[in-house]
């Protein structure tokens, strides 16, 4: 490979410059008079009122509307004009409405101080750091809920939930998880670390970005304002024509997905543009890190995934309010659509949930192993294919569904096939520790468990996508375990590495890393000893989402039931070590604390505004550990190279 | 310094491979042999054997596959951590980027287990009448005899004698299931009686919404779809009881949606089933006539989410329930 190690004297100038600042608008007008979280809350109030309001004025003499005494229109209408309440309160619209009536839309200052992140900013860091704090409440949230299912589970008859209650609880754990993950990673770590990763001095659209995370923060209110209308009973899949016949949750379920997908939308687009446009000089595609490889796959599939999604929330929408029939049967519509739709965009979901782990674990393992990443191409390769062939095996959720019987083969070859770009990612991750000094920092200890964790879930995987094994496990406890194992062991895992190992960045402060350890072992340990009995509990024949269930397996359940509050209580030391090490006892963190030669750690700390005094020129492949002599990455244009770490023992 | 490195590199791949041979073949041994005849569903039918076998197969080329990847990072972990003494440096450069031999290697490897798995896989669904899951309305895998016997079904002229397929009716409900046995005159029943050694032809549907029918034991689970036949297979093996649970979220009871059936002998089988019809009887002639799929009137299931009277569902196939809307 042919290695620049020139530095080009025209690229520097004009790219990306920081935009010149205007005048100000209420966005980033400093002090509580203008907008931020609280006019945003006032906003969204306001908008459900008027369009609680409207939605009974125009529907309610309606008789099927009369007679049924709930009024679904009103509720959608409620929820809609709240998130428009939403966004104009935040701000989210000034620009494109000041645009549209012919007006300049000013490009603000931004605000300095904490108050940035209760504002529509136009930061990727400040965003990043926003989403963050997102993703942790929906999780939370989520957890509680799992901890209330996993309460009426220890006993198979006696009931600490009303079965309405139970069912309640479970549709909103699912549907909550399941959004909280499509953004775990792509909307923190992708947003913070995009740019700084790729050379860039902000993302290609700051606003479509901004409006990413608000609307994601309507979406989790609009799912949760589920539970005060009544719940939901049919699980995050939300399958017709239970969904045609639930009551006004369902309207929270159908629109919150309509509001999160447009979240998902925005977000993938931003992300997928700035990657393809606004690499810096000299970062080619062979050269752009592995994690930003492995967004850009999930952007792709947040774009092209989620409008199915959206639609399919729309129909459903239109079904329970103004009757048309998209999943009613009786009357020309298919139950099998919602199940084809859902899982057309379900099964994309799924590897949304898995590709930006996949990307961490190949980001952080060069660091600790002090080596290069093992067949890098076959790594970006892997996240391509898995990303391509996601698209076709949406069916085989429907293997006993009844719809197209002589299809099978082809959807469990699909299925299967996706296990070979899947296991390129294990020989990327078993390449790179071979003959490795391996250092167990906490971040470590997280890819490692990945791998142990993840191997499990592919691997039950293959038994689900088999057509006769699929008879027994299919809708029960094995799929149930199958799919926590990727996205919690996976995904999850990963957070946790990519939270401990970039917050130094990010915050400037050093996660504790003994706490670290406490959190690690125990959250591995007793994620382990939750779900690994579920397999068995699913294979012994528990259905999923039961609150009654045969008596001799309730010792496997009390089992996973107490393992699962022990998980509950890492978290809590996680959040533990998040207060302790991020404000109570501040550890102040060295620039490049695990001597990483990823550009993000290249750039000044705190990051200036707008990332680079200058932007860089990439000179050479990334991951280029233990090889003395080796080129610096990138030349960051201060005159200064950036020094490159040769062996293991060079760190303090 | 070189020839100690590809020693060292040989020592360490020879005792890896040596730790994961003997694991693995110990787990294959042991699970092939002692819990591969007890895994679910069990035997009592011949899907339940059949599935049971694929698990097992699948299984035991998953257990190298997972001890393979265990083995390698546990001796990762212990052996070339920088915690230990003596560990070596990293080494970087071109060799550690990439192996041409190991990459070509591993792709050949997964790609021919896939390939085999999902061949595997295709031939037992084939053979298997479609493995006892729910092919549909119009099954593309049937055994000999269903198609007369389920045409003779809904032509009324069904008569079951021991030896031939017999068609049972499973229809799913907000919150249990019951059967109809066409070849008995209809009659319907909360209780699930088959007869040993039969090819069995279940015929399942939903009066509201989906749930699924999951025989455990038997190794049969098909979805009841409103206004959809959805037909699977199983043949018996044994007599005794089996489980039946819903196995698809259908509201508010899905966790109280079980009930139990039994195999018994084809003697035992003629006898609770003429002692039913002619018990049933008076039930039976105020039911709909047989039919592969019932739509609930306004009146029906599915909540009267269409209730102007002036909607009647249209369709050929027979109206479960009061034959007039409600007003
Ligand atoms: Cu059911």
């Amino acid at each position: 490979m042919t290695i620049s190690a020139e530095r080009p004297t025209d690229v520097v100038a004009s790219i990306s410059a920081p935009p010149p600042s205007a005048a100000s608008s209420w966005t980033q007008r400093p002090g509580w008079l203008s907008q931020h979280l609280g006019t945003a809350i006032v906003g969204a109030v306001l908008g459900y009122v008027l369009g609680h309001w409207f939605g009974n004025f125009v529907s309610s003499s309606y008789p099927y509307i009369a007679n049924s005494g709930q009024n679904a229109i009103a509720d959608a209408l409620g929820l809609s004009v709240g998130v428009l309440g939403w966004l104009l309160g935040i701000g989210a619209l000034n620009y494109p409405l000041a645009k549209m009536i012919g007006r300049e839309g000013g490009e603000e200052p931004a605000v300095e101080g904490w108050s940035k992140y209760f504002r529509y900013s136009l930061d990727h860091k400040t965003v990043g750091m926003q989403y963050i704090v997102g993703v942790l409440l929906f999780m939370f949230t989520g957890g509680l809920l799992a901890m209330a299912i996993r309460t009426e589970l220890l006993n198979p008859t006696t009931h600490v939930f009303s079965p309405d209650t139970y069912i309640k609880i479970v549709s909103e754990h699912g549907t909550i998880m399941m959004m909280m993950a499509t953004s775990i990673i792509v909307g923190p770590l992708g947003n913070y670390l995009v740019p700084l990763m790729i050379g860039a001095r902000r993302m290609a659209f700051p606003r479509i970005e901004a409006f990413s995370f608000w609307i994601f923060v309507a979406g989790y209110m609009v799912i949760f304002s589920a539970l005060p209308f009544g719940g939901f009973p049919t699980g995050w899949t939300g399958y017709a024509p239970l969904q045609t016949q639930a009551g006004p949750g369902m309207v929270s379920y159908l629109l919150g997905f309509a509001v999160i997908g447009l979240g998902m939308m925005a977000a993938g687009f931003n992300i997928a543009v700035t990657i393809i446009n606004y690499r810096a000089p000299g970062m080619t595609w062979s050269r752009l890190p592995i994690f930003v490889w492995s967004i850009l796959a999930t952007a792709a599939l947040l774009t092209l995934a989620t409008p199915v999604l959206f639609a399919g929330g729309l129909f459903g929408l239109l079904d329970k309010t103004i009757q048309t029939s998209f999943y009613v049967t009786e009357h020309g519509g298919s139950s099998y659509l919602w199940q084809n739709l859902f899982w057309f965009f379900g099964h994309p979901e799924v590897y949304i949930m898995a590709l930006p782990g996949f990307g961490i674990v190949g980001e952080i393992m060069p660091v600790f192993t002090r080596k290069p990443l093992f067949a890098y191409k076959v790594a970006a390769a892997g996240m391509i294919g898995v990303a391509l062939l996601s698209f076709f095996v949406w069916q085989h959720h429907l293997f006993q569904s009844g719809i197209n019987p002589d299809m099978r083969p082809l959807f469990m070859l699909t299925t299967e096939l996706i296990s070979i770009p899947t296991g390129f990612i294990f020989l990327v991750g078993m390449g790179t520790l071979y003959k490795a000094k391996i250092r167990y920092e906490v971040p470590m200890l997280f890819c490692m468990a990945l791998f142990f964790n993840f191997l499990i879930g592919g691997v039950t995987g293959v038994f689900l996508s088999d057509v006769p094994v699929n008879v027994t496990v299919h809708g029960g406890f094995f799929v149930l375990s199958h799919f926590h194992y990727t996205i919690m062991g996976g995904l999850l895992f990963a957070f946790m590495a990519g939270l401990y190992f970039w917050l130094p960045k990010m915050t400037g402060r050093m996660m504790n890393s003994r706490i670290g350890k406490w959190h690690f072992w125990t959250m591995f340990i007793f994620f382990n000893l939750t779900f690994f009995p579920m397999f068995v509990i699913g294979l012994l024949g528990q259905p999923r989402r039961v609150f009654t269930y045969a008596s001799n397996l309730q010792g496997l359940n009390d089992f996973s039931s107490v393992s699962a509050f022990l998980l509950g209580i890492s978290f809590l030391i996680f959040f533990a070590n998040l207060m302790w090490s991020m404000f109570i006892s501040p550890v102040k963190a060295p620039a490049n604390p695990w001597d990483s030669l990823g550009l993000e750690w290249q750039t000044a700390n705190p990051v200036p505004p707008y990332n680079f005094e200058r932007i860089p020129v990439i000179m050479t492949d990334p991951y280029r550990y233990s090889e003395p002599g080796a080129p610096a990455f990138a030349d960051m244009g201060d005159g200064l190279t950036q020094s490159s770490s040769t062996t293991s023992s060079d760190q303090a | 310094m070189a020839a100690e490195n590809s020693k060292g590199e040989v020592n360490d791949l020879r005792r890896m491979t040596m730790i994961w041979v003997v694991l693995s073949v110990v787990a294959d041994l042991l699970f092939w042999f002692l819990v591969g005849p007890h895994v679910p569903p069990g035997r009592m039918t011949e899907t339940a054997v059949n599935n049971q076998r694929t698990f097992n197969v699948l299984l035991v080329i998953a257990l190298p596959v997972l001890i393979g990847v265990w083995v390698y990072l546990g001796y990762a972990a212990t052996m070339w951590s920088a915690k230990r003494e003596g560990v070596a440096e990293s080494v970087g450069g071109e060799g550690a980027r990439t192996n041409r031999k190991v990459q070509v290697w591993w792709i050949a490897l997964t790609s021919v287990i896939v390939i085999f798995l999902a061949g595997y896989g295709t031939f037992a669904v084939i053979a298997e009448h479609g493995s006892g899951g729910g092919e549909g309305p119009n099954p593309v895998w049937s055994p000999s005899g269903a198609t007369q016997a389920e045409t003779a079904a809904l032509s009324g002229s069904s008569s079951w004698t021991p030896g031939h397929v017999l068609v049972v009716q499973v229809i799913g409900q907000q919150w249990k299931f019951t059967y109809r046995y066409p070849s008995f005159g209809g009659f319907e029943s909360d209780k699930l009686v088959l007869p040993v050694n039969t090819e069995i032809a279940f015929n399942v549907t939903s009066l509201d919404v989906i749930h699924s029918f999951w025989a455990y034991q038997l190794s049969v689970k098909a979805d009841a779809n409103p206004q959809l036949n959805n037909v699977a297979y199983t043949e018996t093996k044994h007599t005794g009881n089996f489980t039946v649970r819903c196995s698809e979220l259908c509201g508010l009871w899905h966790g109280s949606m079980y009930n139990f059936g039994k195999v018994v002998s084809s003697t035992d089988f003629m006898n609770w089933a003429s002692t039913t019809q002619s018990a049933n009887a008076a039930n039976t002639a105020n039911l709909p006539p047989f039919a592969w799929t019932y739509v609930p009137d306004a009146n029906g299931a599915s909540g009267g989410w269409y209730p102007d009277g002036t909607v009647t569902p249209y369709s050929t196939v027979e109206t479960y329930g009061s034959k007039t809307p409600a007003s």
